[in-house]
């Protein structure tokens, strides 16, 4: 699914795609089963939404720094997984990848972000760009343009349960644990743990904080590694459940920072609930196949079929719906949901 | 400033020469390679300089800018396509013209919702709708093709005295009379009380606020004004291929304008053209060489960044400034001590990557073997990666040592050109847009 949206072409999720026909109208239970597995899938996306976009507003909202290569990591993070698992098995790869993932990041910080800070905050955006740009070459120099073979482990094949006739594989129920297990560990050092506590006093006295006696710099390696981490997480997790070739962080990075906009800039809280929305609502529709034709013919109105705006149907429509919600946004609450600013 | 100020003899002299070049450079290179390279030179330039009058000009960061460029370029080719069957003709030498209406409309519609923020927020955004015009493209193939894209036919009839375009020759001049045209109009621009407001708005919008204007508005109307000329770069584009495919919308293209601008320098006018010149002959000279020319470039790219916020043209005001003064012979020694250091920094990493890309493409080519000049390398023995490798760890350690005198030589000319009162050309670059 994730590779499909930012470009807004090839074929939908397999699960809601064999549902999209046959909607509503197939087995007594069908508009059930469609709903309910819908949903499923909305908020597995719209979790490992939140996995990529909380690093971001985080890093967002303490540093200033935009992090235009923050899908990169994510890229990354499929890739070394895929990397590890081929030796040592995908275990030690869910711990080790976002590990690596995270390192990588605090060192750019610590080594390019922090120069590019001279230059102020345009110049960072720019070298995260050109991060972004260089992460891709890169990636395909070492492991070709091709999709790599990066699969589900064995032991985690298989379906969960089935509703009617559509199953649940094992593996999404797997990411949505690993990114409730991040949620909630992620909550609990943010605001039960001391270095939580400086993070958040960072966030929005860095100048006191500094005064009283913390190494600042530090916390934002220390941040951004982190954020990074949590990247390399979804893409852990990502990787084998979708694609993993060379365009998946271009595919993802625009949505990822369209949820950090409609939530709020820096808000955890506005991100968590756009990525939820985004991800169901964007499930939801690749599933409606219907457009405006349809409504005018169920409202029993004659419609001239002429008009291809008429005959979009939402399928059609799910790819630009993220952009469309941001546009909408921006004009009637330009702060996001959540957002404590204007952003 | 008044005329007589900006055209002082040695620019008229620099413009005289320009406009020669531009002349007779088809002449000289007439080979078909170099007419079609020269004028993917004019229309990139174009927009490179429509791109600077957002970011060097106005200090917007914009991640979207293809979708003028693409959106003028689909109008331009519908227009003509429409000709084809209609009886009214426009002619093929103003359609440029209609290309940047649309751009300009769409800058309208876009940059209302863009420019209600400055700063990153407004690269994000950008980034928002830059994305939502490239992902509807596939959703309208009636007006954008679909994954073809549409073609159409530039020669439609005798055209004026005869010149229909038939030729790549008349189709360079028709560039070349647009990008001169463009990048005069743009420069005219920015001296006026617009461009100096925009100029004020990139540095400091609360005071520009606080003596009675409307930065967002001044923000708006620069964003409508380079989406006329990236529409014009866009026509442009689309008569010369006679093809436009959504690629032109791409965050690719988006993002090769944002390099091109910067590594050329947006803090003077002339960077992106230089910038611009630059990209185009990499893609098409050096991309023939190697396929890693995007890393090297990407690589080069982050230097600029991280070393010359300034780009090129930063670069050379800086050593102008102490050309002038006659002090350039202070820096050439270092300089010259640091340029072998660098050289083999290069050398090492061209090596290793062209090495990866071997070993990459191994199984496809059949060997995992290749030569760099003399030097016969073989991307899957550990002895190949060992030379390159200590070239690399050797490299960086002596440049970093030889960079010292190089910081140091420029210390003592600073301080030379500060005692004689001419301080040092810093190339400007919006430092803080928050």
């Amino acid at each position: 699914m994730l590779t499909e949206v930012g470009r807004g072409g090839g074929a939908a999720d397999p699960p809601t795609c064999a549902l999209a026909p046959g909607l509503l109208a197939a087995a007594p239970g069908g508009g059930v089963e469609f709903v309910f597995i819908s949903l499923l899938n909305g908020v597995t996306y719209g979790l490992l939404l939140f996995m990529l976009s909380s690093g971001l507003t985080l890093i967002f909202s303490m540093m200033g720094i935009l992090n235009f290569a923050h899908a990169s990591f994510y890229m990354l993070g499929a890739y070394f997984a895929h990397q590890i698992s081929r030796h040592i098995g995908f275990w030690p790869a869910l711990f080790l990848a976002p590990l690596l993932v995270g390192a990588v990041g605090a060192a750019i910080e610590r080594y390019g972000i922090r120069k590019a800070h001279r230059f102020g905050h345009v110049a960072e955006l720019l070298f995260t760009f050109g991060l972004s740009f260089l992460s891709v070459e890169a990636v395909q120099l070492i492991w070709g343009k091709a999709v790599v073979d990066y699969r589900v482990p064995r032991s985690l094949e298989g379906t969960l349960f089935t509703i009617y006739s559509t199953t649940f594989p094992v593996y999404k129920g797997f990411m949505m644990l690993v990114s409730v297990g991040m949620l909630l560990s992620l909550y609990a050092l943010l605001t039960r743990t001391r270095i939580g506590l400086i993070i958040q006093a960072a966030l929005s006295r860095p100048d006191m904080v500094q005064a009283l006696g913390h190494d600042v710099p530090r916390i934002f390696t220390l941040v951004f590694g982190g954020g990074a981490a949590l990247a390399g997480l979804a893409g852990v997790i990502g990787g084998n459940a979708f694609v993993t070739e060379p365009n998946m962080a271009a595919a993802v990075g625009p949505i990822v920072f369209v949820v950090v906009v409609v939530g709020g800039l820096g808000s955890l809280a506005g991100a968590f609930v756009a990525s939820l929305s985004i991800g169901v609502l964007q499930t939801f529709m690749v599933g409606f196949d219907y457009s405006i034709l349809d409504l005018a013919r169920f409202l029993g109105v004659k419609l001239q079929a002429t008009s291809s705006l008429a005959r979009l149907s939402l399928t059609q429509f799910a790819p630009i719906m993220p952009y469309v919600l941001m546009v909408l946004i921006l004009i009637f609450r330009p702060r996001g949901i959540m957002g404590a600013r204007e952003t | 400033m008044t005329a007589i100020a900006l055209l002082d003899r040695r620019r008229l002299l620099g413009l005289l020469m320009v406009a020669l070049v531009i002349l007779i450079a088809p002449l000289a290179l007439s080979k078909g390679f170099f007419l079609s390279l020269l004028c993917r030179i004019g229309i990139m330039t174009i927009f490179a300089l429509s791109y600077n009058m957002l970011l060097g000009q106005t200090g917007l960061l914009s991640f979207g800018h293809a979708v003028y460029f693409g959106l003028g370029a689909f109008a331009t080719l519908h227009v003509l396509n429409g000709m084809a069957g209609a009886s009214v003709h426009l002619p093929v030498t103003l359609l440029p013209l209609l290309g940047g209406a649309a751009g300009l409309l769409f800058g309208v519609v876009f940059g209302y919702v863009t420019t209600r923020r400055a700063g990153t927020t407004f690269a994000m955004i950008s980034l928002g709708i830059g994305e939502m015009v490239a992902a509807s493209s596939l959703m309208f193939p009636a007006f954008f093709g679909g994954e073809g894209g549409i073609s159409g036919n530039r020669v439609t009839g005798k055209g004026w005295f005869g010149i229909n375009y038939g030729t790549p020759l008349q189709m360079y001049y028709l560039i070349a009379f647009w990008a001169v045209l463009c990048a005069a109009a743009i420069f005219a621009l920015s001296q006026t009380p617009l461009g100096r407001l925009a100029n004020a708005v990139r540095d400091n919008p609360e005071r520009v606020q606080f003596i009675g204007y409307n930065p967002q508005w001044i923000r708006y109307l620069m964003v409508v004004l380079a989406g006329f000329f990236a529409g014009v770069a866009g026509g442009l584009s689309g008569l010369q291929y006679e093809i436009v495919t959504a690629e032109a919308l791409s965050d690719y293209t988006s993002g090769i304008v944002i390099l091109m601008a910067f590594v050329g320098g947006i803090g003077s006018f002339y960077g992106p053209v230089i910038g611009a010149v630059l990209v185009t002959v990499l893609q098409v000279a050096v991309a023939g060489v190697t396929p890693a020319w995007p890393l090297y470039f990407g690589l080069f790219f982050l230097l600029i960044v991280l070393y010359a916020p300034g780009g090129i043209a930063g670069i050379l005001v800086e050593h102008r400034a102490v050309w002038r003064a006659g002090l350039l012979r202070t820096l050439a020694p270092a300089y010259l001590l640091a340029a072998l250091p660098a050289a083999m920094l290069a050398s090492g990493i061209i090596a290793m990557v062209e090495m990866a890309y071997a070993l990459v493409n191994g199984p496809q080519r059949g060997t995992t073997q290749l030569q760099i000049l003399f030097l016969p390398l073989d991307g899957a023995t550990v002895a190949s990666w060992t030379f390159p490798l200590a070239m690399v760890g050797l490299g960086l350690f002596l440049l970093s040592r030889a960079w010292r005198s190089v910081a140091q030589q420029w210390q003592r000319v600073n301080a030379a050109l500060q005692a004689r009162g001419t301080l040092r050309a810093s190339a400007a670059v919006p430092s803080e847009v928050r």
